[in-house]
């Protein structure tokens, strides 16, 4: 025998469910009144310092349907590449964001500021990017992916070095659709299947 | 930059499989190919923080945060509370707690939702808390109603109470469902079954905790969350290269 190790296992993930906006984003489910308003409305605020954007796009299931019922949350540094709370980090940039697909579209839209490029613990440089977290119906654990650039330098980034298949990189990168506006598309199956995160 | 140290790998077998037929919307949502490991980096592991600012005084008692007037929301009175751990049993402090609902019927305030009980005019069914410096939360509500789905033709969830918790990392987020002590549906339940492990399903199950229940008011039941913990060596977090 040996000694026990005593460790805690991770709650085991369900599905957030079609009815995930009743907790997350009340008003999306036509309630009013409880919060003032709903949590993450905007990664920014007023003042932030840098090149704000927009990222379009769509979630599409593996039949190519675009999804009406998915929710994101989106996590990113600041312009100069601090994440909220780290020393310098813009006041401006709470970083957060939380948007759903539109329910007749299925179209999301994000408005942001660009971020900047991020350190690893190790020193490397990450390209610009922004974390996202997909949850849905039919999703039993949330999903995690990128968003980076198609005009950002991305060839040292260490996450995108990782992917085998080369051609799977742009499944991670957004196209550039007009000036400081971008398309990323989502695919959860099949052709194009996006490249989703074990982290 | 981090608060505690580097994620640890998530135990993925202590989780659903993306892909399980008998729910059926999985079969189109889940990713076919393998997902892309890689150890967490500072955009994992730092996360948002939301301050006692954001938090209002009714955000965590469902049975008056929508009520009008004199009424309050219809249905068992219960009050769910628990603890926020990581997996090295550390609590997790000031983190956001949010919860949703179906009301005593079975009934979702969604405009999607048309199942034919009734709506109550009392009855939101959102709240959230913050964690206390212990990690403990606690919600006042009503006990949801099972409710029928269309997915095989006779499916019904099990009463059930919809959970996300932030932690302190974006690695972190996690969102799950509580069920209640005894309910007979969690047996049937498809979503239920996705988790293979049988000791982790037992750990969405909150037992009826007859010492934090109030004679003449409430039932409590209990619900404690781990999420994922956070490696610290003499190695690591060191500031070379940073």
């Amino acid at each position: 025998m040996v000694q026990l190790l005593n460790q805690l296992v991770e709650t085991p993930s369900q599905t957030a469910g079609p009815y995930v906006h009743i907790g997350c984003i009340p008003t999306f489910a036509g309630i009013e009144g409880v919060y003032p308003e709903d949590l993450g409305l905007s990664p920014i605020s007023d003042g932030a310092r840098g090149e704000i954007i927009t990222v379009t796009g769509s979630i599409y299931d593996g039949t190519g349907w675009a999804m009406r019922d998915a929710m994101f949350e989106s996590w990113q540094a600041d312009a100069a590449g601090r994440y909220p709370g780290q020393e310098g980090a813009d006041p401006a940039v709470s970083g957060f964001c939380r948007f759903a697909t539109d329910k007749d579209s299925g179209e999301f839209t994000l408005r942001t500021v660009k971020p900047g490029v991020v350190h690893e613990c190790s020193g490397r440089e990450m390209a610009p990017h922004i974390s996202l977290w997909i949850v849905a119906r039919g999703i039993n654990i949330g999903l995690h992916t990128r968003i980076y650039f198609e005009d950002e330098d991305n060839a040292s980034d260490p996450l995108l070095a990782r992917i085998e298949q080369r051609h799977r990189v742009q499944t991670l990168i957004a196209t550039k659709i007009g000036d400081a506006a971008y398309r990323f598309d989502v695919r959860l199956q099949g052709e194009g299947e996006t490249v989703f995160l074990d982290i | 930059m981090s608060d505690n140290g580097v994620l640890m790998p998530r135990r993925r077998e202590a989780h659903p499989d993306a892909y399980y037929p008998d729910y059926k919307t999985s079969v189109t949502r889940a990713p076919s190919l393998p997902l892309l490991s890689m150890e967490a980096t500072p955009s994992e592991e730092t996360g948002p923080r939301f301050g006692h600012g954001l938090i209002g005084a009714l955000d965590n008692d469902l049975i008056r945060n929508y009520a009008t007037g004199e009424g309050l929301a219809i249905g068992e009175r219960i009050r769910v509370h628990g603890r926020v751990l990581d997996e090295t049993g550390r609590a997790v402090p000031e983190t956001l707690v949010e919860i949703w609902q179906a009301n005593a019927g079975g009934r979702y305030r969604h405009v999607k939702d048309s199942y034919f009980a009734p709506l109550d005019p009392n009855f939101g069914g959102c709240g959230r808390t913050l964690t206390d410096a212990e990690g403990r939360f606690e919600f006042m509500t009503i006990r949801p109603g099972a409710y029928p789905w269309p997915n095989r033709a006779n499916d019904w969830r099990p009463m059930h109470i919809h959970f996300s918790i932030f932690g302190h990392a974006f690695g972190q987020r996690l969102i799950s469902q509580m069920y209640f002590e005894g309910d007979p549906l969690i047996e049937r339940c498809p979503i239920a079954a996705t988790i293979r492990d049988r000791s982790q399903l037992d750990r969405l199950v909150a037992p009826l905790d007859m010492q934090n229940s109030r004679g003449m008011d409430y039932l409590a039941y209990r619900f404690d969350i781990v999420l994922r913990g956070r490696r610290q060596t003499m190695f690591e977090n060191k500031p070379e290269g940073m």
